[in-house]
């Protein structure tokens, strides 16, 4: 049967009267009522036309593994393991690969026993198990603002009440933190987690300091409250110093690790793990029983034979590098192109810079603009919000792209962004000074500093740190 | 048999609407037996009406492009009869601006408005206009992009303070921009099919948030009501004035209508969609099928008032 047939025969037969599809909405369980904007959608959609320089996408860059290297591993696989490789694996993962995680937590110097590793198809995936261990309709979960985009969806399925913590250039304010604890406390409610991206955040770029870290392993033993670090990015650093995980300083009691393989070898593999305490462990793995069985056992061992026959750090240093440029280019773009009263924050590894624009300026309505008359997209900072904010900011990502087509998108984002500024200007009577144009000097008030809701102030600051 | 050709996606800031809808159309053409040939338009439109030579096209276009009355002239030179309305008919309808002033030159109740483009605020000083619009229309203001047919870029301004932020947004979608008086009361749509208007929908926002309108038209956020719970006498009043409106920019074939029936008991056209979407939760289909068309008669009807026409 060609495949045309098939299509023809699956083709929906007579349906779809509105009687019908109201009877489906009928059905549709409440949590499918929770959805974020699909105007947004739509935009987001049109930034994958070709021909639109995109800064929006999460990618890392697959164009730097090389081919033959992907063949000879395939080979390799299929000579020593096609009959595993094409069979069911155990839920927790294959041990080879546990190895593997082992190993690659060593890196960032956390030691685990390959015990309590849960391995999972993507990071991705523990999202979705945390929730189905621990979120009910209505409970909380504490996130950063802005938080990781892709958590949005997994936290709604569930239905949780996601409460938002700023964050500055050193990362959660953990002080906002704890009042706000307090406060949920006062009104009977107990967050089931805390939901952080420590190093490199996505989307803010931003790192946790080790004060804070030290703080937050405090304020998570207690409170006895569970903290989920999200970690994909801990080994991509491009300068300063790495700063211990939250679970090493944890010691694995509070702490929930989420890590993946897609940064630093391939995200199509689509291999993610946890570390948890064992009765949470043993939960999630329940959880995921129900979802997939097991992560796929191809991917696994595809790992596995990559770890066997080649060095991994190395790719991780070739990828490190090429991002390290990238990121540079698009510093130095930012810099050159953006008006003065745009500001943004400045990574030391990751693949995300966050940029702040006058308020006036809704980053969503820009992006209809830019794509329209630039052909250049990125990502609307309402889109790592819950709450409606977010509204005058965006998400740059600098790994995906090569470094002509980030200065480039920059230089267009540039442009489009000063058109709108100037024509702010002449609605208002020709130039109210934007909100934040006096140089404030650094406080030593965290608050004052806050990179995400006063950026221009704390950029100032870095580049005087920087020295 | 025929050969028919739906034209959807396209780049219009509601291509993703479109191809739902063109989905949902092809599945009705082929289950009526059609031959159906379907077209992402792109660079590559008019080659292929030419090398392909279909019988009529169904456009199932949403937005720039597709609703403005381009597509439509391009069809006419190519000589292919095409569903919905005429070229003329769509450039009233897709510019909200051109629209409102022919409900207004036919008597047809439309909210008060002004309209700008973005020149006369940079080079004619419109900005120094601002507090009379606003004396004349009263606050909240609504500010819509002329030419944007889904919600984005549709701002409230509640007080002065909002208005050039809402005009900014609204520029960002359309060199042209309408502010318009908020008319509060209930929101109703009014399908006018081969010149008969159709039971009225109602949209019943679900949320407490007033103002936001992006999730006006997505499933569970909103309501749609079918026939919508109105008296004989204002369900006759709504229908008649979507089909003078419908009338008065010329449509043909299909419409939508949206009008507001204000807490004063007033009717008022906010607007008419050349192209209805036809996505399983669009307006269209569900108030067809409140008059028991089905799906597939709904295309088939819309289908053979283009045959007819040409």
């Amino acid at each position: 049967m060609t495949i045309e047939d098939r299509s023809n025969r699956t083709r929906p037969s007579a349906r779809t009267s509105a009687h019908e599809l109201e009877r489906y909405a009928g059905l549709f369980a409440q949590r499918t009522r929770v959805m974020k904007s699909s105007a947004m959608r739509d935009l987001m959609a049109i930034t994958q036309r070709p021909e639109v320089i995109s800064l929006a996408g999460g990618n890392p860059d697959t164009s730097t593994f090389p081919p033959s290297s992907f063949a000879e591993l395939t080979a390799r696989l299929a000579v020593d393991g096609t009959a595993r490789a094409l069979q069911y694996g155990p839920t927790d993962g294959i041990a080879d690969v546990k190895a593997c995680i082992v190993e690659v937590m060593a890196a960032e110097d956390t030691h685990v026993d390959p015990q309590d590793v849960l391995v999972t198809t993507g990071g991705q995936q523990v999202l979705d198990l945390m929730c189905k261990t621990f979120v009910d309709p209505g409970d909380v979960i504490v996130a950063e603002a802005p938080t990781y985009p892709g958590a949005i969806p997994a936290f709604c399925a569930y239905q949780a009440d996601v409460v938002q913590i700023g964050m500055d250039e050193d990362g959660m304010l953990v002080d906002e933190l704890e009042q706000t604890l307090d406060r949920l406390e006062r009104e009977g409610r107990r967050p089931k987690f805390v939901y952080t991206v420590p190093t490199f955040q996505n989307p803010g770029g931003v790192t946790l300091s080790l004060a804070r870290r030290r703080r937050l392993v405090e304020v998570a033993h207690e409170r006895e409250l569970l903290v989920l670090e999200d970690n994909p990015y801990g080994l991509l650093r491009y300068e300063g110093d790495p700063l211990p995980t939250l679970l090493s300083l944890d010691g694995g009691e509070f702490v929930v690790y989420l890590g993946t393989f897609s940064k630093i070898l391939s995200a199509g593999l689509r291999v993610g793990w946890a570390v948890a305490p064992r009765p949470v462990l043993d939960k999630m793995n329940l959880g995921k029983q129900g979802v997939d069985l097991c992560s796929s056992s191809l991917a696994q061992l595809f790992i596995a034979t990559y770890f066997a026959e080649r060095r991994w750090e190395d790719y991780v240093a070739e990828l490190s590098a090429l991002y390290a440029r990238r990121r540079d280019a698009m510093l130095e773009a930012l810099a050159e192109f953006l008006p003065a009263a745009a500001s943004w924050t400045r990574p030391q590894g990751g693949m995300f810079v966050w940029a702040t624009l006058p308020d006036y300026i809704d980053t969503t309505d820009l992006l209809a603009r830019a794509l329209e008359e630039r052909n250049v997209a990125f990502v609307p900072g309402r889109a790592a919000y819950l709450d409606g904010r977010g509204g005058s900011s965006m998400r740059l990502n600098f790994s995906g792209s090569r470094e002509q087509d980030i200065r480039e998108g920059v230089r267009r984002i540039g442009e489009v962004v000063r058109e709108q500024i100037e024509f702010y200007d002449a609605l208002t009577g020709g130039g109210a000074p934007p909100a934040d144009a006096e140089p404030v000097p650094r406080s030593p008030d965290p608050e004052l500093a806050d990179v995400l809701e006063l950026p221009r102030r704390a950029r100032r600051a870095r580049r005087s740190d920087a020295r | 048999v025929s050969r028919i050709a739906v034209l959807k996606g396209g780049r219009s800031l509601e291509r993703q609407v479109s191809l739902r809808s063109g989905a949902q159309v092809e599945d009705a053409l082929e289950r009526l037996g059609h031959d159906v040939l379907a077209i992402d338009v792109g660079r590559d439109l008019v080659a292929r009406l030419r090398r392909e030579r279909p019988d009529a096209a169904f456009v199932a276009l949403h937005g720039r492009d597709g609703e403005d009355g381009t597509v439509q002239e391009l069809l006419e030179i190519v000589g292919i009869p095409y569903t919905g309305s005429g070229v003329a008919a769509c450039m009233r309808c897709a510019d909200k601006v051109l629209a409102k002033h022919a409900f207004r030159d036919a008597a047809i109740p439309t909210p008060d408005f002004y309209a700008f483009n973005e020149a006369a605020f940079k080079e004619l000083g419109a900005a120094d206009a601002i507090d009379a619009i606003e004396e004349r229309l009263g606050f909240p203001i609504v500010v819509k992009p002329a030419d944007q047919g889904s919600a984005l870029g549709i701002r409230f301004a509640r007080d002065a303070t909002e208005v050039p932020a809402a005009l900014l947004a609204g520029f960002s979608y359309s060199d042209h921009v309408l502010l318009e008086r908020h008319v509060a009361g209930r929101d109703l749509a009014v399908s006018i099919l081969e010149g008969e208007p159709l039971p009225v929908v109602e949209a019943v926002p679900q949320g407490d948030d007033f103002y936001d309108f992006e999730s006006r038209y997505e499933i569970g956020r909103t309501a749609f009501v079918c026939p919508a719970a109105l008296d004989p006498d204002a369900t006759a009043a709504a229908q008649a004035i979507a089909l003078r409106a419908h009338e008065a920019l010329g449509c043909a074939g299909v419409s939508r209508v949206d009008l507001m029936l204000g807490d004063d008991g007033d009717l008022a056209v906010l607007e008419i969609n050349a192209i209805p979407g036809l996505t399983e939760t669009s307006l269209l289909p569900q108030a067809a099928d409140a008059a028991g068309i089905g799906f597939d008669a709904l295309v088939a009807r819309i289908l053979d008032s283009a045959l007819k026409a040409s």
